[in-house]
């Protein structure tokens, strides 16, 4: 069953008289207990279209497209309607655990706050089902954390209270965007591991975001790739068999990839001003002349594969 | 905590004492007439001698103290909602309503703010109450800048956006999640402020538009000594200096937090 249909998502931002197109028609779905990775370099708009599945992107200047969650088009939905959303049915983890937790309150009052918001619970319970959340994702000596503020705890922890808060209320998607991008290697399998577990244990669905494409071949059971702000490959089996140009450069230049790795030439084209065409080819090695004119549409290649280049048969693996 | 604070609040502390317990302290009525004693020096009957109307001194000060300190609360308190309420509005919204509320403190920061007092004066009528909300009402533009300038910088934090993130709304994100961040900062241009609305005070009592006699408030026992200062130094002298101490108890306090 599919839980989240995201349909030429357009996300644009107006710098004075100029448009960035931060993510240009993106589309993707997550099926119910899935884990889809979303995979791209720095500033290929993975952050921001994972922000816009709720609709927290309010200085955008367009929005566009659809969002089906559960038959219901986020992106027409009022502010009240969209706040029921947030947190109780879809949720997220961020980046910085510690500085997404407010330092002047202790983590349980936190935690306590948004139980309240969403469920209909009085203090009493919102605390025991609090202490519950946190005994499940790992923290130690529950009762004496509960009574402590963000900066008493170490990075990892705070992870694992975020990750507590945000499945505090039972949600069904999980949007975690890079949420062990901070953290350092043993805690960061530490929090993996817990991700999975706890995921298992609710078929929740969860949309990994990160650069680091060794965690998503861990993790994932689908896979996007995003490009200049448009996913330029989607599937299964990308780690064995990539399609996309791109893709196969992004893999080869992982540690521990056998054979030689691909260096890119050039840098990611600006946001202000992308090349006409498909936006990948000023750095493609196997570019032809219709790559310069028609920007190439997503055709399913393979079963549950799809891609969007011109080049993709003829590509050598 | 630092050496600042502490003497701030020493001298605040000692100056409540004595305004809560003025009636119990002061050993004279601060309104008797006493056509016997009048304007005789410190001495040890009165300890710091009576004014043109034989009225105790120390006991007129005394009451005195619990004007000012009143007036420092109150009309802070009222700067504080007013302040934080636009600022908090104007930092958070942006765009229009930003600009309109900025503006409207601009204007409210063209005019000269004692003559702006002295034409509410006019209007309302001189109690003690009316003097500390107009007090109020012209000094909250400073504190609308400084929480506006807070808010802004706040509200771009991570924690706000996960707040928004897990479905707060706006008046949970600011009130629990900005206004306790911008605390700091305010706490201390309020205990500035209430150095800043003493002083007011005193000078419009100075004036004659502020606390009414017979009421002790210090401004006004300045303004009934200054007739007869060659003759009653110490009925300028010892006001003076309560208003100063006063003043620089708050502003040490202040200056103390801002570490």
């Amino acid at each position: 069953m599919i839980i989240l249909d995201v349909k030429n998502l357009k996300v644009y931002f107006s710098r004075g008289k100029k448009l960035i197109k931060a993510v240009d028609g993106v589309s993707f779905s997550i099926k119910q207990g899935e884990t889809l990775g979303l995979a791209g370099e720095s500033g290929s708009g993975k952050t921001v279209t994972a922000l816009s599945l709720t609709k927290l992107i309010s200085e955008a200047k367009f929005l566009g497209g659809e969002v089906v969650f559960k038959q219901k088009d986020i992106l027409a939905l009022a502010s009240s309607q969209l706040q029921k959303i947030r947190g109780k049915e879809i949720a997220y983890i961020f980046q910085n655990p510690a500085s997404s937790l407010n330092p002047v309150f202790r983590i349980g009052s936190q935690m306590v706050e948004i139980i309240m918001m969403h469920q209909n619970k009085s203090k009493k319970e919102a605390k025991s089902c609090a202490l519950k959340m946190l005994q499940r994702v790992g923290i130690p000596d529950v009762q004496k954390n509960f009574e402590s503020y963000p900066h008493q705890l170490s990075g990892g922890m705070n992870q694992r209270v975020m990750i507590a808060m945000a499945l505090s209320c039972q949600p069904s998607l999980l949007i975690a965007d890079e949420p062990t991008t901070n953290l350092d290697l043993t805690t960061q399998a530490q929090i993996l591991e817990l991700l999975q577990k706890i995921k298992h244990e609710q078929n929740l669905s969860l949309l990994f975001i990160t650069h680091n494409l060794e965690i998503l071949k861990r993790l994932v059971d689908r896979l996007a790739i995003m490009y200049a702000a448009q996913i330029v490959e989607f599937g299964e089996n990308l780690f064995e068999h990539p399609l996309h140009p791109y893709t196969q450069a992004l893999l080869s230049a992982q540690p521990g990839f056998e054979g030689r790795s691909q260096i890119l030439k050039g840098e990611v084209p600006s946001p202000f001003d992308f090349p006409a065409g498909c936006r990948f080819h000023p750095r493609c090695p196997f570019k032809k002349a219709i790559c310069e004119q028609e920007e190439p549409l997503m055709q399913e290649r393979e079963k549950g594969h799809f891609v969007a280049c011109h080049v993709a048969e003829n590509v050598v693996k | 905590m630092n050496k600042l604070i502490l003497f701030g609040i020493s001298i605040i502390a000692v100056l409540v004492l004595l305004a809560v317990f003025a009636p119990f302290i002061s050993p004279y009525n601060p309104q008797a007439i006493d056509v016997e004693n009048i304007l005789s020096p410190p001495n040890r009957v009165h300890i710091l001698g009576t004014d043109s109307l034989g009225r105790d001194l120390f006991s007129r000060m005394l009451y005195g103290t619990r004007v000012s300190l009143e007036v420092g609360l109150v009309a802070v308190s009222v700067s504080l909602i007013i302040g934080v309420l636009l600022g908090s509005l104007a930092g958070y919204w942006g765009g229009r309503v930003d600009n309109l509320i900025m503006r409207f403190v601009d204007i409210m920061l063209c005019f000269p703010t004692f003559f702006l007092l002295l034409a509410m004066v006019a209007f309302l009528r001189a109690t003690i109450f009316n003097i500390m909300l107009i007090i109020g009402l012209t000094s909250w533009m400073g504190i609308a800048r400084l929480v506006r300038a807070e808010v802004l910088s706040i509200k771009e934090k991570d924690f706000v956006r996960y707040a928004k993130a897990m479905g707060a709304g706006n008046f949970k994100i600011i009130s629990r999640h900005i206004l306790p961040n911008a605390l700091p900062p305010v706490l201390v241009a309020a205990v500035l402020g209430m150095g800043g609305a003493i002083l007011t005070e005193s000078a419009l009592s100075f004036l004659g538009l502020g606390v009414q006699p017979p009421t002790a408030s210090w401004g006004n026992i300045l303004m009934e000594g200054k007739a007869v200062i060659d003759i009653g130094w110490w009925l300028t002298l010892f006001p003076g200096m309560a208003i100063l101490v006063t003043v620089l108890g708050y502003n040490l306090l202040g200056e103390g937090l801002r570490k």
